[in-house]
């Protein structure tokens, strides 16, 4: 169930070990074991409720584990890594008083006390962070009063503005259209190619991101499974993953998963693959 | 300057007390009244007032400086609130009203004591509606103290206090911790009250920490520009105030005055409508 180990020189960025969570009881997750190297791009794929943001959460350190351990960039368990982190929604006032560049600045220089003023060097990576990602001409914008998906783009740059290593990124495709889905993963591709960040964007679906995908997170009853689309997507890991039986259809070149029996309540929507 | 100002005016020392406290006081409300805005955080602020008059009763029950008085029951109160609001922002409000309950309690229970125990018949009066006129010029160092100590601190957590402001979980995920910001502020915020209170009373407060901060934004467009504007909205409204109060007692025959904080908060209206007004015309010309 588990992934393996990381193989040809590639430099370990995240290791989950053995992680248990439970929210109020309920175990949501459990025995989740994966590995993630420096600057790979991983799709995180499950419906709605199977535990994708606690699993974020945990690899931020904002999530009180049962048992297990994250360790990101040879630290465990700790908050403010060397992690961006773009939640699925924040709900910013209409009219807080503050810039689009000033709150990515805040990406930059948002944990440090002092009485110094922002220096040249924060404002130069604003600049650069906001070109790359196309959003130059909203800089003076207030950041209230911008669209939903204007606003997802400046939580990106937001959490790309520190240079981390890992950026998480919480279901940012969830509320897009089609050719706005495929225009955001080829600039999340662009952007951590050129910044040579690791990737890890939660979905419920596979499809779009299997072109950019180096591997796949899997994740459905608590737990994971691990390795590239060929790997994770086929009948057997499925179906031992929802522990009962899933079809994986060949159609037209494109890989449609099929779960849940007939008029089964649990039954969870079909997945389509490319 | 006839005309605005009457005779005697920059020659008496209580209106130079006056002028140079209510300066003092206006910058810091101004300036702490941004992040109440943004925060969301006026009903924690009109708490903290209450907590203030408990703290000035207090003073005068036992003959301490008014200042401290609402110093302490505001570290006390802002505290408390902190410490039972939880990360919701339900639970910080009903935190909030409970504290500003107990606190209106207590103010009425020291206020009782006081006018049944002394001859004080102005602390009361002065207590609920501030008396820059008869603030005691020694005040003036102690006030200075709180004051730059009040601005330094939230200058030097302005950062991670605004970005806490705006995300809480951003603001986590990033190393920052929240709850301490939260009591930072309270404490900020405890220290401002208690300024305005000495200057304009602890119930009008809310009015000089709220308007020209929300006057400023809804002029300005950033952070910076917004303080700036509150600050000149915060110390003409009270320096304004302080010389249509000195000016009333000619205004009419029997010589009554009208008191400083009524004056002050008039201003503070008039700026908030401007500013309301503005903004409304603004936007529909697009």
């Amino acid at each position: 169930m588990g992934c393996e180990p990381l193989t040809g020189g590639r430099r370990e960025l995240v290791h989950v070990h053995d992680l248990e969570v439970s929210l109020g009881g309920r175990t949501v997750l459990t025995g989740v074991d994966f590995r993630i190297a420096e600057g790979e791009f991983v799709g995180l794929i499950g419906t709605n409720g199977s535990g994708k943001t606690t699993l974020l959460r945990s690899i931020l350190g904002l999530q009180a584990t049962a048992a297990g351990e994250v360790v990101v960039a040879g630290r465990e368990g700790r908050r403010g890594g060397p992690v961006g982190y773009v939640p699925q929604r924040v709900a910013f006032d209409h009219d807080v008083p503050v810039r689009v560049a000033d709150f990515v600045a805040l990406g930059v220089d948002g944990t440090r006390l002092g009485l110094a003023r922002r220096g040249r060097g924060v404002h130069e990576r604003v600049e650069e962070v906001l070109a790359s990602l196309e959003l130059g001409g909203l800089a003076a914008r207030r950041i209230g009063a911008l669209s939903g998906g204007e606003q997802q783009r400046v939580l990106m740059a937001h959490a790309l503005a520190s240079r981390p290593r890992l950026l998480l990124l919480d279901e940012p495709l969830a509320n897009l259209d089609l050719p706005r889905v495929h225009e955001t993963i080829a600039l999340l591709d662009r952007v951590r190619r050129a910044e040579g960040v690791a990737v890890v964007l939660s979905a419920h679906e596979i499809g779009p991101l299997v072109p950019v995908m180096d591997r796949v997170v899997y994740i459905a009853q608590g737990r994971v499974a691990c390795g590239t689309t060929a790997e994770v997507v086929r009948p057997e890991v499925l179906s031992a993953l929802y522990g009962h039986h899933v079809d994986v259809l060949n159609v037209h070149g494109r890989v449609v998963v099929v779960e849940g029996e007939p008029g089964d309540p649990g039954a969870h929507p079909e997945v389509v693959v490319r | 300057m006839h005309w605005l100002v009457e005779p005697g005016f920059w020659s008496n020392p209580v209106v130079r007390t006056a002028l140079v406290l209510g300066a003092v006081v206006a910058v810091v409300s101004a300036v702490v009244g941004v992040v109440v805005v943004v925060r969301g955080q006026s009903f924690a602020g009109h708490a903290l007032t209450d907590v203030a008059m408990a703290g000035g009763a207090g003073a005068s029950l036992v003959g301490a400086s008014p200042l401290v008085g609402f110093l302490l029951a505001g570290i006390v109160g802002g505290g408390s609130i902190e410490a039972a609001g939880a990360e919701r922002v339900r639970d910080r409000d009903v935190a909030t009203g409970v504290v500003l309950g107990a606190a209106a309690g207590l103010t009425a229970l020291f206020l009782y004591f006081v006018s049944s125990s002394t001859s004080a018949t102005g602390s009361t009066q002065s207590v609920l509606f501030g008396s820059v006129f008869t603030v005691s010029p020694s005040v003036v160092p102690l006030s200075v103290v709180v004051a730059v100590v009040t601005l330094v601190t939230l200058l030097g957590v302005r950062r991670p206090l605004l970005l806490s402001s705006l995300s809480p979980e951003l603001a986590a995920a990033r190393g920052v911790r929240p709850r301490v910001m939260g009591l930072t502020f309270v404490l900020v915020l405890a220290a401002s009250v208690a300024l305005s209170a000495l200057v304009i009373g602890a119930i009008l407060s809310t009015a000089l920490l709220v308007g020209p901060a929300s006057a400023a934004l809804r002029v300005a467009r950033g952070l910076v520009g917004a303080t700036l504007g509150a600050i000149v909205a915060g110390v003409a409204a009270v320096e304004l105030g302080i010389v249509l109060s000195y000016d009333s007692f000619y205004w009419n025959a029997a010589h009554r005055s009208v008191p400083v904080s009524a004056c002050v908060v008039a201003v503070v209206l008039v700026e908030v409508a401007g500013s309301t007004a503005w903004s409304r015309w603004r936007r529909g010309r697009g």
